[in-house]
């Protein structure tokens, strides 16, 4: 194994640990609600009407068979719906204004801006009669020109320009020249698909107003980002809504903003005066909720002989929607993998009468890793070179692009574990090379790379005089086992034991958690936990010293946090006999949170520190992917065989759930590789394959055993030296595919996904 | 309106239905029985599989009406040696698709345990071994989004008899 012991001190042994899930008990017995599971006396069940068309006007919308059917309560259009205040602009002066998914104040105006955006919402008693009643409403439209073709528009392409949260390009040297100048080169281009994130449980929301005060289930990524849109668009004080999510089902980014449904849900809620559900079909969450950009994609690579990189070049085009989007980071890990004396990075857009685009699982590394690495790939065929040995050769030992220091890299050891792991030795260089029996077999390799983040996040932590501990905080539960790796910090920091620690979460009735997403919340939640659990022991001890504890007479920094209390080398107490001797019931510490004031102060020293940050280092988990594919020569069936992951993800928290987190971002890079394609009609604009059927995801028999693991190397520059887990994963499974794909045929694709169609 | 009755969990129950009602929204919003998920409404995802009589059926694909006088098992009434495996091997992440895998592995089994052969099957005529390759072209028929797949063929492999 690779796994090294902790480097911190781990007095209750729990940091790192593979525990169970503490809510595994209760998902495997139907006990946990999801945001539509919630019951509601009179609830009322509602359902969408898009659009079809991909921009106009609405000239005339007919409710009168829908509304007349039996069980109907309510058909909202722009004409009856009650006024909606807009969605707020984006400023990084406030992240929760992120939250918006669009500019268009849907069922308040007459405008289409996409193929699918909602344009009327049927509510009724039962959620048939609301389906009915939505396929019974017409609409007439005078549509305007549209542009909707995302290779058509490529000419028209902008440059996307850098920010503070997404710098991407950049430049050194003389790229083209090296390029020209090289002893081997190659200059590519690639093509890869939209992807939709496909979480199972469609975006579901539940409503339920009482006078002005809001009550909402939601499936989201971002409780407070949610409550805060929602508390602008209905015009009540934030203070008025309450968002509940304490399990989520799946979100990948698809749930990372507030998407129509959640607000019309709200709308019907407010214009019926019932509670309101509404769970959107697959189809509608297609049309509805943003996905991942298709790209267009050049990568140049310049080499000398030897296989020192002289030119790197990646470009990529991308879309978006003209009411709105968000920038896709598609070279950004081109700016750190390799060390190349001559850079050029640039990343450009194109704007279509399409639904806004949004992040997915590792936005823009996903597919910009699968171009980077299949190129490096072809670059070492073409110097008949080892593609494990090309990479190390061009390992940098700095940033390549502006000479700042990495926090730390272990992408070195990665690709060397992980090939001894896989076997790679025993590879056969040469394409088509390697049989079993009439399958052609493949080893592909590539780097995984995802940049590490840390976002605000406030908690509170109490102590019971019965040894008990309970975190609360606004924390998202998706599946990435939060609560548990929360709790298992806790127990460390405290050393209590796991078992005694139970977390509280999902609420906007807690204090705020940071949103889900960036592959940050773990290591957001670990730098306020660390601060908390500080802040306690600090109260235990002046509690002590207050109550005439033999502890009191000790100083705080002698003491070690250990066997449920706080202990020197001489003796200490536990928590349980300083709360008793004080005659407390319990003990209180808080972070982050409070006032107005306080929630700006915190996010103004969010953007100082994260332009500090940038400024001082590069900081990224990283990880190597070794790949085995057997290609049928006659049909052009692949099949992933075998799978290694090492992985770099700073301080490993919980053995199994990181490894089930990073394992899931390698099956849903098997879709992006073989699979997942999202059909639009460049005539329309309308998504031809919205559903399951005809988008292919990963599915059992497509899913060898993955044998994934970490170095565990604590990152000095983040909390508890955590990277975060959740996107890295996904990252360079295209290339490691693609580049097996290659070794087995000798063919190399650049369009994703790899069907075998492209193979015959 | 059809009045129908059945046995939810052990328990017996009535409905008055539309006879459109899909067994899987007479479960959740009828009956208040959550567990059976709803993911695509198509059959093409497996969150709704609920066990009929003993058998796994996708609710969503079924008309309530149809079912009148059955026994429905979903995820709420199990107590199988499953769901602790799905524990032990992170058989789940988010587990939105956990009720349908549980529910599907139990049919599944017995469907293998009564000679049923798959896709995978070498050779149809005798009893194919319980395989990694046979549990994954069995379960195919439910996805889990999340990416746990090898913790749910663990899980499933460790309880297999």
């Amino acid at each position: 194994m690779t796994q090294a012991p902790p480097a911190a001190v781990d007095t209750a042994g729990v940091l790192g640990r593979p525990v169970d899930r503490v809510d595994g008990t209760a998902k495997t017995s139907g006990a946990v609600r999801f945001s539509t599971d919630y019951p509601y006396p009179d609830l009322a069940h509602a359902a969408l009407v898009c659009a079809t068309v991909a921009r106009g006007r609405i000239i005339s919308i007919d409710t009168a068979a829908a509304t007349a059917l039996p069980g109907v309560l309510a058909v909202l259009t722009h004409e009856n719906a009650p006024t909606m205040n807009p969605p707020r602009a984006v400023t990084l002066l406030d992240l929760s204004t992120m939250a918006a998914s669009s500019t268009v104040n849907v069922l308040n105006t007459d405008e289409v801006h996409w193929d699918g955006q909602p344009v009327a919402v049927a509510v009724a008693t039962s959620p048939e009669a609301a389906a009915e009643a939505a396929a019974l409403v017409r609409v007439d439209y005078q549509a305007s020109p549209s542009a909707v073709d995302f290779d058509a528009a490529l000419p028209d392409a902008v440059e996307q320009k850098n920010s503070m949260l997404a710098p991407a390009g950049g430049s050194k040297g003389d790229a083209e020249r090296a390029l020209a100048e090289a002893a081997v080169s190659v200059d590519l281009r690639f093509t890869t698909p939209g992807h939709n994130h496909n979480a199972l449980e469609p975006h579901g929301t539940t409503a339920a107003w009482v006078g002005d005060e809001l009550t909402v289930h939601d499936g989201t990524q971002s409780i407070e980002w949610t409550r805060r849109h929602l508390a602008h668009r209905f015009g009540v004080p934030v203070s008025n809504v309450r968002v509940i999510a304490p399990f989520v089902g799946g979100g990948f980014g698809g749930k990372a903003r507030v998407w129509p449904g959640t607000v019309l849900a709200v709308l019907a809620a407010r214009a019926t005066g019932r509670p309101v559900r509404l769970l959107l079909t697959r189809e509608a969450v297609y049309r509805t909720v943003g996905g991942r950009t298709p790209s267009v994609q050049r990568v140049a690579l310049g080499a000398t002989a030897s296989g020192r990189l002289t030119a790197l070049v990646h470009t990529s085009t991308t879309l978006t929607g003209r009411a709105g989007g968000s920038p896709e980071q598609v070279v950004s890990q081109s700016r750190h993998l390799y060390a190349a004396k001559h850079m050029l990075l640039r990343q450009s857009q194109v704007t279509l009468d399409l639904l806004p685009n949004t992040s997915m699982r590792a936005p823009g590394e996903a597919i910009g890793t699968y171009a980077l690495e299949a190129a490096i790939d072809e670059l070492a065929h073409r110097l008949d070179l080892d593609p494990v040995e090309l990479r190390l050769r061009n390992e940098p030992e700095r940033d390549p692009l502006d000479g700042k220091r990495f926090s730390h890299r272990r992408l070195r050891a990665a690709l060397e574990v992980g090939a001894a792991r896989f076997g790679w030795a025993g590879r056969s260089p040469d394409p088509r090379s390697m049989r079993d029996g009439r399958w052609l077999v493949g080893w592909g390799v590539a780097a995984a790379y995802h940049p590490s983040w840390q976002l605000p996040a406030a908690l509170t932590l109490r102590l019971s005089a019965d040894g008990s501990v309970v975190l609360r905080s606004a924390l998202h539960e998706m599946g990435m086992g939060t609560a548990t790796a929360q709790a298992q910090i806790v127990a460390h920091e405290l050393g209590v034991p796991f078992e005694s620690v139970r977390v509280e979460h999902g609420d906007s009735a807690l204090p705020s958690g940071p949103p889900a997403g960036g592959s940050a919340q773990t290591a957001s939640l670990a730098a306020a936990v660390l601060s908390v659990c500080a802040e306690l022991r600090g109260a235990v001890h002046a509690l002590a010293r207050r109550s005439g504890s033999p502890l009191g007479r000790r100083p705080l920094a002698g003491l070690a946090a250990r066997d449920g209390g706080l202990f020197g080398p001489d003796g200490g107490e536990t928590y349980v006999e300083v709360l008793t001797r004080a005659g407390r019931a319990h003990l209180d510490a808080s972070v982050g949170g409070g006032s107005r004031l306080r929630r700006f102060a915190d996010q103004a020293r969010f953007m100082t520190r994260l332009a500090l940050d940038g400024r001082r280092w590069v900081r990224a988990a990283s990880g190597a992917h070794f790949c085995e594919v057997r290609v049928d020569p006659d049909t052009g069936e692949v099949r992933v065989s075998r799978w290694v992951g090492v992985f770099d993800i700073g301080t490993v928290v919980n053995a199994k759930t990181a490894a089930s987190q990073l394992r899931g971002g390698i099956v849903m890079g098997l879709g992006l590789a073989l699979g997942e394609h999202t059909l639009v009609d460049p005539r329309t604009g309308r998504i031809m394959n919205a559903n399951l059927s005809e988008y292919h995801v990963p599915v059992h028999a497509d899913v060898p055993e993955l044998d994934v693991s970490f170095l565990d190397d604590p990152d000095p520059t983040m909390p508890l030296g955590v990277l975060g887990a959740g996107e890295v994963g996904i990252t360079g499974v295209g290339g490691a595919v693609a580049n097996a794909v290659f070794h087995a045929t000798g063919r190399r694709v650049y369009d994703l996904p790899i069907t075998l169609d492209k193979l015959l | 309106m059809v009045e129908i009755r059945m046995r939810v969990n052990g328990a017996e129950v009535s409905a008055e239905l539309e006879a459109r009602v899909s067994l899987l929204d007479a479960l959740r919003v009828r009956l208040g029985v959550t567990g059976p998920k709803k993911g695509c409404d198509q059959g093409a995802c497996g969150a709704c599989t609920v066990l009929v009589d003993g058998r796994r059926i996708l609710s969503c694909l079924a008309l309530a009406v149809q079912y009148d006088g059955s026994e429905v098992t979903t995820i709420e009434g199990v107590d199988h040696p499953l769901q602790a495996a799905f524990v032990r091997h992170d058989g789940f992440q988010c587990g939105y698709c956990t009720p349908g895998q549980i529910c599907s592995a139990i049919g599944m089994l017995a469907e293998h345990a009564a000679g049923a052969p798959s896709a995978a099957t070498e050779h149809v005529a005798g009893a194919p071994a319980l395989t990694r390759t046979e549990i994954r072209e069995r379960m195919s028929g439910n996805l889990c989004r999340c990416g746990a797949y090898n913790g749910i063929v663990a899980a499933i492999e460790e309880v297999a008899p």
